[in-house]
């Protein structure tokens, strides 16, 4: 197999590998299960994040080049954890009780919340941990075209460096972004970061142990092989030594990557005791063989190898190309761990300090949905993530290959290093202020720019050759490798004193002259005391009052609730009357009975308030958020229910009245009904009876009764037919005949049927010319009916000594008005509403025969024609008028 | 024992049979067709017995009946009330005011007869 095709299936291999121990891990993380994967030794393992590949090849470079100078490197970390190990306790202590999320949120913590700090120090950090991406890949690609060089096969550089960033990438993002954890942990992404430590450690000692047993015959033998110029006298504690140790001292808390794994990831504070001993102990083996390795490849290779590369190519020199190969693994393990932490943790510190305050500013108009907010946040951190990798490559196509590079490590150190003032004096001095912090990380890292990190491109950057050679206009003094005349050879001593000087001076400066606000001093007690009484969950007593707590039960469980709780707690307690004290175990009760409430978050974040314990971190507003969401979701739920069922109710109730109304309807009918049958009948019955009963009776008054009966009994068959018609009509069952008919000759028709009536009242009617030549479509029988019942009620009822009946007509647009008025008195007012009703019987009117269906039957007849008939209020008379459509 | 009856009643046939087997049986039968002075003429006569019916022009019988109870003058005497509706609200309103004998039409005319006889003792 080429060697490149067998470089790269290694690869393949070994990142499906990862993988696989990602997701496995992950999975036993959610079950509950493999719980030796949060182990002390996986997160000792984990630290060794802080070895990247600059380190791996790095190390025995710098030892070739500046003997034992790349020691302090090692040197640094070593010191903190074995001496320091007190400040990491404290860090690790705050990240938790403040649900820290990384080094930009602990500081904007400490300083009030001041999301202005967060930004300034996720800047840095990007602008900081981007050129070590750059390196990252730089040493990939480097080690790459070893590898194959001999093959003639060498992909071009920035192939390679393009797939490698585009590879760390998407693994980055599967496994950094899976879900949204409150406490920003990634037990997968660990896990697999703790495998890569073992595959480097492996790899370096099995290169330092071929090469001191195999290349050479023993210690002894190495070391006799050594140029005596390597190590000489006074090489350690120099200055740029000291400043070495010093910026690995502090890289190892204020780089956003080592922050991630040392404080963000860790799962029990006691295993900071294991890794205090054995992340050093780590940090010795991985140092052990860097000098015999450059020793033996100065002196094996050819003069001008790269000794960044000894570790591959003393192997691959001697023929051991399976070495070659682990040790390829060993460089491929640092940079990938190094770029998947440091992107993680960038990208939390990109979504959650500059992304989401963002949005929610731009949407400040429109509620936030939790559920955008998730989104928003997984998206976010997913495009960062690219967003930080494709930094990391345009950087290195950017400066491929030039020293610049090379020495981009320690600078990058000096950049976030910047922090250290603010970070130190806000966990150990409560008068430190965000306006200090502000002013001392910006000086810091505008002199450490123009000191070291601009002048660092040779002029191809901002700052041109000149000026950094002469100062800007000339001026020798502002001279950014001898500001105001510093002398001091090495740049980086230089910029170190300078930027971190400034820093701690303008920082301890501003404290001293600013008041802290409100938050800001409660923050920094919550942080200096971290280990005393404020911690949340230590101690057997809470800082919270009784009273206090007593309120917010009550606003929350509900008055008579919350006292019974409290009561019940008391007498538990032994106190026979009172509040009672707030215990852990208490503490406890109450969250887990408001979370029942108001959701865990929230429920943990009141108490927190008020015990003045942990401090609203984003994790918790978004599940708060979540939990509002969800409660007002449903409250809107319930409101819209109620609306329906009020809706539905009061249809109900409608119905409900209109059936009673229509019942009572149906019942008042009835009952007419039955007394316009049982008159007649009673007439009938008692004559019938007097007929039968009577022996001898005058003929006259025989023939009389019998009349009587007669009428009646006409009468009763009369109102039935009446009765049944309305109905027939009210249900629409009514049958019309239509045809087309002139309407004088209705009229006509209508007149003579009513000479009876007319003659008995010795009525006068008067039939106008007007309805001739007017031919209507429409049933003749029952527009005859209508027009008799008119009649024959205007000369039943008319009044005036001399009645007259009049018929108009008249003809418009679309429709035909008969009118039939007479000279009597009118309808009284107050009965014209009741003449259209069913057997209604206006007052005075005391004649028989009449059942009052008439009208009713009338306009029913109308209604089905289509027109309609109506009583006019005229000034003398009553008026009918009819309307139809032509 | 003869004696005069108030009929109170709008029906023109219903007065004529009701006045012919009264007055048959020796009664002096006078009658009244409208509601509104019905009571005050109970008071004028001062019958031995009257007969109302429910539905009158102007007011309803049960009016009627509570005007000739609240009068000292008539609040003892029978009233026989007929009525053609014969629904139990009807009867149960009757009873409140003080009906003495409620009766549905159509009815019997020897029932009308004996009741009125009886109610006159």
């Amino acid at each position: 197999m080429q060697p490149l095709n067998l470089l790269v299936t290694i690869c393949l291999i070994y990142v499906i590998g990862l993988f696989t121990v990602a997701y496995i891990a992950e999975r036993g993380a959610a079950e509950g299960k493999l719980k030796f994967l949060r182990s002390p030794v996986v997160y000792t393992l984990s630290l060794s994040v802080y070895c990247t590949a600059w380190t791996f090849y790095g190390a025995v470079g710098s030892a070739a080049r500046n003997g034992l100078e790349f020691v302090a490197i090692y040197l640094g970390p070593t010191l903190v954890f074995m001496g320091w190990w007190w400040l990491l306790r404290k860090l690790i202590r705050i990240g938790r009780t403040q649900r820290i999320t990384s080094i930009a949120d602990l500081i904007s913590s400490r300083y009030g919340k001041s999301n202005t700090l967060a930004v300034i120090v996720t800047l840095m950090a990007v602008i900081g941990t981007t050129p070590y991406i750059a390196l990252q890949l730089q040493s990939l690609t480097l080690s790459f075209a070893a590898f194959t060089a001999d093959s003639g096969q060498t992909p071009s550089p920035a192939v390679t460096a393009f797939w490698v960033a585009v590879g760390l990438a998407v693994f980055t993002i599967v496994f950094g972004t899976r879900n949204l954890d409150a406490n920003e942990r990634h037990h997968g992404v660990v896990t697999a970061i703790a495998v890569e430590a073992v595959v480097k450690l492996v790899a370096l000692l099995s290169v330092g142990i071929f090469v001191v047993w195999g290349v050479a015959d023993g210690p002894n033998d190495i070391f006799a092989r050594m140029d005596p110029e390597l190590i000489k006298g006074g090489q350690i504690f120099t200055p740029r030594w000291v400043t070495l140790m010093f910026l690995s001292s502090t890289a190892i808390i204020c780089l956003p990557r080592m922050f991630q794994v040392v404080v963000v990831e860790n799962a029990q504070e006691k295993h900071l005791a294991t890794a205090s001993w054995a992340f050093p102990l780590y940090l010795f083996l991985m140092s052990l063989f860097v000098l015999p390795i450059a020793i033996a490849g100065q002196s094996v290779l050819p003069p001008g190898s790269n000794p960044d590369l000894f570790v591959m190519t003393v192997p691959l020199a001697q023929e051991q190309t399976g070495l070659a190969a682990l040790a390829f693994l060993g460089g491929f393990s640092s940079a990938t761990s190094m770029v998947i932490v440091a992107a993680i943790a960038l990208s939390t510190m990109m979504s959650n300090h500059i992304v989401l305050p963002l949005w929610l500013t731009l949407n400040k108009a429109r509620n936030p949905q939790s559920d955008d907010v998730r989104t928003l946040l997984l998206r976010a951190r997913r495009i960062s993530i690219g967003g930080i990798l494709a930094l990391g490559y345009f950087y290195y196509q950017l400066t491929g290959g030039t020293d610049a590079l090379a020495s981009i490590g320690l600078i990058a150190f000096l950049g976030v290093a910047q922090v250290m003032p603010a970070l130190l004096g806000g966990i150990f001095w409560q008068g430190a202020t965000r306006k200090a912090a502000i002013a001392g990380i910006t000086s810091g890292f505008a002199l450490w720019a123009y000191t070291l990190f601009l002048p660092s491109f040779g002029g191809a950057f901002i700052l041109s050759q000149s000026l950094i050679d002469n100062g800007p206009l000339g001026l020798s003094i502002l001279r950014p490798y001898g500001l105001l005349g510093l002398q001091i050879d090495d740049p980086l001593v230089h910029a170190v004193s300078w930027s971190i000087g400034v820093n701690t001076l303008v920082f301890i400066t501003v404290s001293l002259l600013t008041t802290p606000r409100p938050i800001e001093r409660r923050q920094s007690v919550q942080f200096v005391n971290v280990f005393g009484r404020f911690s949340p969950r230590s101690g057997q007593s809470h800082s919270a009052e009784p009273e206090e707590l007593l309120v917010l039960a009550q606003r929350i469980l509900g008055r008579d609730v919350a006292i019974k709780l409290f009561n019940k707690t008391a007498a538990e307690q032994g106190k026979a009357r009172g509040l009672p004290d707030p215990t852990d175990n208490f503490m406890e009760k109450l969250e887990r009975d408001f979370a029942g409430s108001v959701g865990a978050a929230t429920a943990h974040a009141m108490l927190g308030q008020i015990t003045g314990g942990a401090a609203l971190s984003v994790e918790d507003m978004i599940a708060v958020a979540d939990e509002t969401a969800e409660i007002m979701e449903y409250s809107a739920r319930l409101k819209t229910q109620s609306e329906e069922l009020t809706k539905t109710a009061e249809q109900l109730r409608a119905a409900n009245l209109k059936l009673t109304e229509l019942s009572e309807q149906k019942d008042t009918f009835l009952s007419q009904v039955s007394h316009e049958l049982r008159t007649p009948m009673t007439s009938i019955r008692a004559f019938s009876e007097i007929l039968r009963d009577s022996d001898q009776l005058e003929p006259d008054k025989l023939k009389h009764f019998s009349s009587v009966i007669h009428t009646e009994s006409i009468r009763l068959t009369r109102l039935l037919d009446d009765i049944l018609d309305l109905s027939f009509m009210e249900n629409g069952q009514i049958k019309l005949n239509l045809e087309d008919i002139a309407l004088d000759k209705l009229i006509t028709r209508a007149v003579i049927t009513s000479e009876a009536r007319l003659r008995e009242g010795e009525t006068k009617l008067n039939h106008h010319d007007d309805c001739k030549e007017i031919t209507l479509h429409t049933d003749p029988d029952r527009l005859a009916q209508v027009l008799i019942n008119l009649i024959s009620n205007a000369a039943k009822y008319c009044d005036a000594a001399n009645p007259e009946i009049t018929i108009n007509c008249r003809r418009n647009a679309n429709q035909v008005e008969i009118d039939v008025s007479d000279n009597g008195s009118g309808i009284a007012k107050s009965d014209i509403n009741l003449i259209f009703q069913k057997f209604s019987k206006l007052s005075g009117d005391f004649s028989s025969g009449s059942a009052g269906l008439g009208l009713p039957i009338s306009r029913e007849i109308m209604r089905n024609l289509n027109g309609s008939l109506t009583y006019i209020p005229a000034e003398k008379g009553a008026l009918f008028r009819i309307i139809l459509p032509v | 024992m003869a004696g005069t009856v108030l009929l109170i009643e709008d029906e023109p046939h219903i007065v004529e049979a009701l006045s012919f087997l009264l007055e048959r049986e020796g009664w002096t039968v006078v009658a009244h067709s409208n509601g509104a002075d019905a009571a005050e003429r109970a008071v004028q006569l001062q019958p031995k017995v009257i007969i109302l019916d429910v539905m009158l022009p102007n007011k309803s019988g049960i009016e009627i009946l509570t005007e000739i109870r609240s009068n000292a003058a008539t609040k003892d005497k029978p009233v026989l009330m007929l009525t053609a509706k014969g629904q139990a609200r009807d009867r149960a309103a009757a009873q409140e005011a003080g009906v003495s004998v409620f009766m549905t039409k159509p009815f019997s005319n020897q029932a009308i007869i004996d009741t009125v006889r009886e109610l006159a003792q």
